[in-house]
């Protein structure tokens, strides 16, 4: 378990310091403030980033998540090398943060409701989703149907499938999404819960495959990237464009639950179930 | 246009200089009414030449040149296929939610004595053709349409054959409003337990999630001088260069090519292109896809639903390439 890391690295998405600029309403922002409400602005609601680690200890019940498949490590099956090897990138990314990569995967508690639980930290790699990230979701939903568990998969992911794995990280989408099939077959419930940001290969897998699909606040989600849209279409974009509310306006978000009450809107869902 | 003289009217890509000039001097030939036995002799020659340059030029392209290939304009699309493999398309339309998008073709065909249902992204020819399908990038209508066509071939027993060729999926304002990511999450999760035969070919541009929104099936083949990636390597190289000057060196960075993917457990099967492309020989490379086809629904229709979704679930469940760290499991 990688817990005693966590306080020790940088958070990003939250400057070092005593005070904060919120990207949302652009005011300083006492950081301690905004800590004891989970990262969230005092003035806009604004949402800011939450690492793996912080969003397991707020959704789970104290103590209760046993990391699962942790022996799971990244390589570098193309030799990929951008302005920097993929090899380096990934020991880079893994001691800034403290993850092996950009999902944790376990089993814990929910007030008392036992869940198969995944979250993806959005600092790693852009949260984006390699082999391992595919490979641990598909053994945790594969899991929660042997078990008959439901599954909570909180996604963050700017990046979508991962470049430096090519074509391998695509294959994770089908890969995982066949799995969440199968769960559903055996009557699973699944929970996705979308957060700032979620966009590309995870959007168009399994964040948009729940029984449920939750959104933070004012997250962007989406599947191609706003600068990729703009420059296809060459118009300017509509304001609110690809947030949570456009996305519940549009009929793709069942809730959109704010983070003081995620853990509650969850519990509640399973027992709405049955699970 | 579907035959072999695409080369003979359209000016070739830049690698294929040599092979273009050689053909030039051999075209003047064969326009000459009286040839001189010289001349014959010379005609001879060049396409001896022609055919051996034509060899050395493809037997070597780098990735990148292989994007060119891929996206050749001469190169033979879906509608390419319909009327050169199958003997009949029936085209069936819409996705009864909100339309008909043009970029993806569905309908009924016959292929010898099998009734299957084709679904295929279409670039068009045409600038006409062209605009109307958005160049291949399909909307969520598209994906919509394909996925309940191929829940109609399920019910009624019929093969689904996929053919791939795609930039990628419309980036825009009504595909998000639409749901892009919902409409290809749900193709691939509903393709994955389809009890019904699904062989996907990507016969062009495998671009990204776009391709996969039509890729899940028992086979996948691609063909020789195709490409599939995770992003185009103009795209790559913006974020990871940049700049979309290094569009190269990202499609070699990728490895995208029919050999990578096969290497890679990606693709089950490679179909070899004509001598120069399929773009210089529709029916040569149409011949080739239709054996293909044969003998993998051949071999498909004799299993059970549940033999073929067992293993369908197998194959996409194996990919992926990483390590276990026995240290760390000894810690759990």
């Amino acid at each position: 378990m990688p817990t005693e890391t966590a306080s020790q690295r940088p958070k990003r998405g939250v400057p070092e310091g005593l005070w904060i600029r919120c990207p949302g309403c652009k005011g300083s922002i006492y950081r301690k403030e905004a800590e004891k409400l989970l990262n969230v602005c005092p003035q806009c609601e604004y949402h800011f980033y939450v690492s793996a680690l912080d969003r397991v200890r707020q959704v789970l019940d104290d103590g209760t998540f046993e990391e699962i498949d942790a022996q799971l490590r990244p390589t570098d099956p193309l030799e990929f090398a951008d302005q920097k090897p993929y090899r380096d990138r990934l020991i880079a990314e893994q001691q800034r943060t403290g993850l092996m990569d950009a999902a944790l995967t376990g089993l814990g508690m929910i007030r008392a409701r036992r869940v198969a639980f995944a979250v993806t930290d959005s600092a790693f790699i852009m949260g984006s989703m390699g082999s391992v990230v595919g490979e641990r979701l598909a053994r945790l939903v594969e899991r929660a149907t042997a078990e008959n568990l439901p599954l909570i998969i909180i996604s963050g992911s700017g990046g979508g499938a991962r470049m430096h794995e090519g074509i391998l990280s695509l294959m994770q989408m089908a890969k995982v999404s066949a799995a969440l099939a199968r769960y559903d077959r055996t009557g699973g419930l699944f929970i996705s819960v979308l957060t700032n940001p979620t966009m590309g290969g995870v959007a168009a897998s399994f964040a948009s495959l729940g029984d449920l699909v939750f959104a933070e606040p004012k997250a962007l989600i989406g599947f191609a990237g706003p600068r990729t849209i703009k420059a296809t279409i060459r118009l300017e974009l509509p304001k609110g464009f690809q947030t949570s509310e456009f996305l519940l306006e549009h009929g793709f978000v069942d809730r959109i639950v704010p983070r003081s009450r995620l853990k509650s809107e969850i519990a509640r869902a399973i027992d709405y179930c049955g699970k | 246009m579907s035959n072999g003289s695409a080369a003979a009217t359209t000016p070739g890509l830049d690698f294929e200089q040599p092979i273009v000039e050689l053909e030039a001097r051999r075209r003047a030939l064969e326009l000459t009414t009286q040839r001189s036995p010289a001349q014959d002799e010379e005609l001879r020659q060049l396409k001896r030449q022609i055919a051996e340059t034509t060899r050395q030029v493809y037997a070597s392209l780098t990735p990148w040149q292989t994007v060119q290939v891929a996206r050749h304009k001469d190169r033979p699309y879906t509608s390419d296929y319909l009327s050169l493999v199958f003997e009949e398309f029936v085209e069936l339309h819409g996705d009864r939610r909100f339309g008909d998008d043009r970029a993806i073709l569905t309908g009924w065909a016959r292929l010898d004595s099998h009734k299957v249902l084709v679904v295929g992204h279409q670039k068009g020819r045409t600038y006409k053709e062209r605009s109307n399908c958005f160049f291949g990038c399909a909307h969520p209508e598209g994906y919509r349409k394909a996925i309940l066509k191929m829940k109609l071939a399920e019910k009624y027993g019929l093969p689904v054959i996929c053919l791939i060729d795609t930039p990628g999926a419309y980036p825009g304002i009504g595909a998000e409003e639409r749901g892009q990511s919902q409409a290809i999450a749900e193709n691939m999760y509903e393709m994955s337990r389809l009890k019904t035969p699904i062989i996907c070919i990507v016969i062009g541009e495998g671009g990204s999630g776009g391709a996969l929104g039509i890729g899940v099936g028992d086979r996948v083949a691609v063909l020789e001088f195709s490409y599939y990636s995770v992003i185009s390597p103009e795209g790559c190289a913006g974020i990871l260069w940049k700049s979309h000057q290094y569009a190269e060196r990202a499609a070699t960075a990728l490895k995208f090519t029919s050999a990578d993917l096969l290497r890679l457990g990606v693709v089950d099967h490679v179909i070899p292109e004509p001598l120069g492309g399929a773009h210089r020989d529709h029916h040569q490379m149409a011949l080739r896809v239709k054996q293909y086809l044969l003998r993998t629904l051949r071999e498909l229709s004799a299993k059970s639903a549940e033999q073929l979704l067992d293993a369908r679930y197998e194959k996409f469940r194996r990919m992926g390439v990483f390590l276990e760290d026995p240290a760390a499991l000894e810690g759990q």
